[in-house]
């Protein structure tokens, strides 16, 4: 307790302006408990809409951390991150639903859901590692276009093998989370009493468990970073050929950061799948991978509470801002009079529908005017920012001085 | 000695674990062979001089905006993930350009149709390279220097915003392209083999032979292939390396500007994201056989457009995208260098 409260002091006396990661915990972990209370009191007890959509924004936080490993620590460019999604939701959707029983092997399977988290996670980071192992050896956008091909062969093949997937129509009605003891009592609306097996399916509990398994995600990082491993990452990242040189086993170590990657992403896929108690294959596609993709770039490549901010802010944009655009739009044009834009004619959809179409364009804009602009990202860490200022800027070439005299 | 002994190790667990699995690949790559060819001979030769053509013809325009993407990444080595959407606003364009130049339906199979579609061809064409060229100004040269990862996102960025370009432009749905060719065709051995065919396998071989023959006789070319080698060097020489860059970008998208107008003419539909599978599959063209050589790029998109052409043909279309990706796969685990193969050197 005292080290925690020094700590507490620490940051508050550390200046904000040369390290913002402190501050940026501080109100990130003060955000996660007012977010409901504030919800329910401006919503008057009706916000659980919304708490549910901070709880997906959180399986989006998770995707945008492990993606942090593989590109911001490990400089590997991930462009399939999807697939490991895919798979966590999907193996998540075999070993807890009636669904199996349709399948070949004709017998269902129910394993629990904390125990699922686990095998989802390493079903994606086995995935991970077979497709690391042979490729990781490949320059690094060449590996970028193996991701890109995996991510695109995954979803079709849970598509196309439809005597195991079902198909199109995915794989609905997965187990809902349960707890093997809960106690009920006035703050849930019920009487004082021990519930067995009680099942999840209050919003507000998968926020609190969203909350719980990023806070432990962000721990596991951190540690990782400040370790032996999370050094040797950045060596490879930095200069892979002197990083060898030093006695990093480069493909090992890019391998691991891969795995883990891929292990976030299927604890994530897993969340989802059961939250949505869904699964299907149109879930997973390279637009989700460049969107998670995005949202490390945007938050700061190497920097977990930038990534952090970085999801949250893409997320807000993606699933409340854009949805919500083309009606608000439309409601302008009305208001101005301009009644004549939202009516569609010839090849013109109307204005509410030519807004909706905006969001390829959105996310182009986003990625490209980020690199040029502000390439660190949003919140930098401060290593990966001075080697990107540094990187445009000047080459500094060193000369064999041995060379001309020998 | 310890050192010594852990290779050892490594050669007698590593080796046959790695050739367990090039076997693996091996026999299963010629299990669909196997496959295919029993398909092949159970339906005939005439079907299979359909699916013949076809492929050729689909692996030309597959070729033509390869060789964007190889010229591109054997100058700067960047994936240029926005030629693909490129090659698709080439059709987009030349949809439009066709009222203005008199052609319509109307006019279709009459020999008047020549003149406007070359104007057409070769305005969309200088359109394409300027769009290009003003992409690579405005979004890779600031990064030319950066690490590498920038310019790719970028690359990436990029075709989002093309794809957004023609989304708001013509919507989700499928853009009709009026069909001026002549539908009628030669009868050989039982298949037709339309004009269409015909025209499509011309133009795209006139395009590579000008191309092939300006890489190896002009000055720019010679300057290209040059910065290919070594930009500084090449920059010492005296030569402009942003305007051979540039120049590059151009004549990739006049080939992929090219490449589209024959897709719209070809296949008289066009959606605003074809260029992404359509840009993946020529890259996977590209790489199969070796980027960065103009050759290869021709070959890897005739052989890509023959299997896609037999595996839509013979097997379950739904896989033939699988297989693709697959063939990108395992060519880039076993074979990086591609078919014709030119070393890269990592840098």
């Amino acid at each position: 307790m005292r080290g925690l409260l020094s700590r507490l002091g620490s940051i508050l006396e550390s200046d904000p302006r040369k390290n913002p990661n402190a501050v940026v915990y501080l109100v990130l972990a003060v955000a996660t408990i007012a977010f409901p209370i504030g919800v329910q009191v401006a919503t008057r007890g009706s916000g659980s809409f919304l708490i549910s959509q901070a709880a997906d924004a959180g399986v989006y936080i998770l995707l945008a951390i492990g993606l942090n490993v593989v590109v911001g620590f490990a400089g590997l460019l991930d462009l399939g991150y999807a697939a490991f999604f895919a798979i966590g939701a999907y193996t998540y959707a075999f070993v807890a639903s009636d669904h199996l029983e349709f399948t070949p092997i004709h017998q269902a399977l129910h394993i629990p859901f904390w125990i699922a988290l686990l095998v989802g996670m390493f079903a994606a980071a086995g995935a991970g590692a077979i497709l690391g192992a042979p490729t990781l050896r490949l320059r690094g956008d060449y590996l970028a276009i193996v991701t890109l091909g995996f991510g695109e062969i995954v979803p079709r093949l849970f598509r196309n093998a439809s005597t195991w997937t079902s198909g199109v129509n995915g794989i609905s009605a997965l187990d809902t989370p349960a707890l093997p003891i809960w106690l009920n009592g006035p703050w849930s609306g019920d009487a004082l009493a021990i519930v067995q097996n009680f099942k999840i399916i209050d919003p507000l509990a998968y926020y609190v468990i969203m909350a719980i398994l990023v806070a432990i995600s962000v721990l596991l990082v951190n540690n990782l970073r400040r370790s032996r491993m999370g050094r040797a990452w950045m060596a490879v990242r930095e200069d892979e050929v002197a990083a060898a040189a030093m006695g990093v086993n480069t493909v090992g170590v890019k391998l691991l950061a891969f795995s883990i990657g891929a292990a976030f992403s299927g604890f994530a896929g897993t969340f989802y799948g059961a939250k949505l108690s869904l699964v299907s294959p149109e879930n997973f596609g390279f637009t989700v991978s460049i969107t998670i993709l995005i949202m490390v770039v945007l938050g700061g490549m190497g920097n977990i509470p930038g990534v952090i901010v970085g999801a949250l802010l893409i997320y807000y944009v993606i699933f409340n801002i854009l949805p919500g655009l083309p009606q608000q739009a439309s409601d302008f044009a009305n208001s101005i009079g301009a009644t004549s834009l939202n009516s569609p004619s010839g090849d013109w959809p109307g204005l509410a529908g030519e807004v909706q179409r905006l969001k390829y364009l959105i996310f182009g804009l986003i990625l490209v005017l980020t690199m040029l602009l502000r390439p660190q990202g949003l919140l930098p860490s401060r290593q990966r920012a001075e080697e990107l200022q540094k990187g445009v800027h000047d080459d500094t070439t060193i000369e064999d001085v041995n060379a001309e005299t020998t | 000695m310890v050192g010594s002994l852990k290779q050892a190790r490594i050669a007698f667990v590593g080796a046959p674990i790695g050739r367990l699995v090039n076997l693996l690949v091996i026999l299963a790559v010629l299990y669909a062979i196997f496959i295919l060819a029993t398909k092949i001979f159970a339906q005939g030769p005439s079907y299979f001089l359909q699916i013949l053509t076809f492929g050729v013809a689909n692996g030309a325009i597959y070729a033509l905006v390869a060789l964007g993407y190889t010229m591109v990444y054997g100058i700067i080595e960047l994936i240029n993930f926005a030629h693909g959407d490129l090659f698709t606003l080439g059709g987009f364009i030349s949809v439009f350009l066709l009222p203005i130049f008199g052609l319509d339906a109307s006019k279709a199979g009459t020999p008047g149709i020549i003149l406007p579609l070359l104007a057409v061809f070769i305005v969309t064409m200088l359109i394409c390279g300027a769009i290009n060229v003003t992409i690579e100004r405005v979004a890779y040269r600031p990064l030319r220097h950066a690490p590498r990862l920038a310019p790719l996102i970028t690359a990436v960025g990029m075709s989002f915003v093309l794809e957004g370009v023609m989304f708001l432009w013509k919507g989700p749905f499928n853009v009709p392209y009026p069909n001026l060719l002549p539908t009628n065709g030669i009868v050989i051995g039982g298949a037709t083999i339309g004009v269409k065919d015909i025209f499509v396998i011309v133009v795209a071989a006139i395009l590579m032979i000008v191309l092939a023959l300006f890489v190896s006789r002009s000055t720019l070319g010679k300057a290209m292939r040059a910065t290919a080698q070594d930009q500084d060097a090449t920059e010492l020489m005296g030569i402009d390396i942003n305007r051979t860059i540039a120049a590059t970008f151009f004549i990739g998208a006049v080939l992929a500007g090219a490449g589209g107008t024959i897709f719209g003419l070809y296949y008289n539909t066009l959606v605003f994201d074809l260029g992404f599978s359509a840009g993946l599959f020529a890259f996977t063209a590209a790489v199969f056989g070796g980027i960065g050589n103009i050759q290869g790029a021709a070959l890897g998109g005739l052989l890509i457009g023959l299997i896609t052409a037999l595996w839509d043909g013979y097997m379950e279309s739904t896989w033939t995208q699988v297989i693709i990706f697959a063939i990108l796969i395992l060519v880039l685990v076993f074979r990086p260098t591609g078919l014709l193969g030119m070393r890269v050197p990592e840098k």
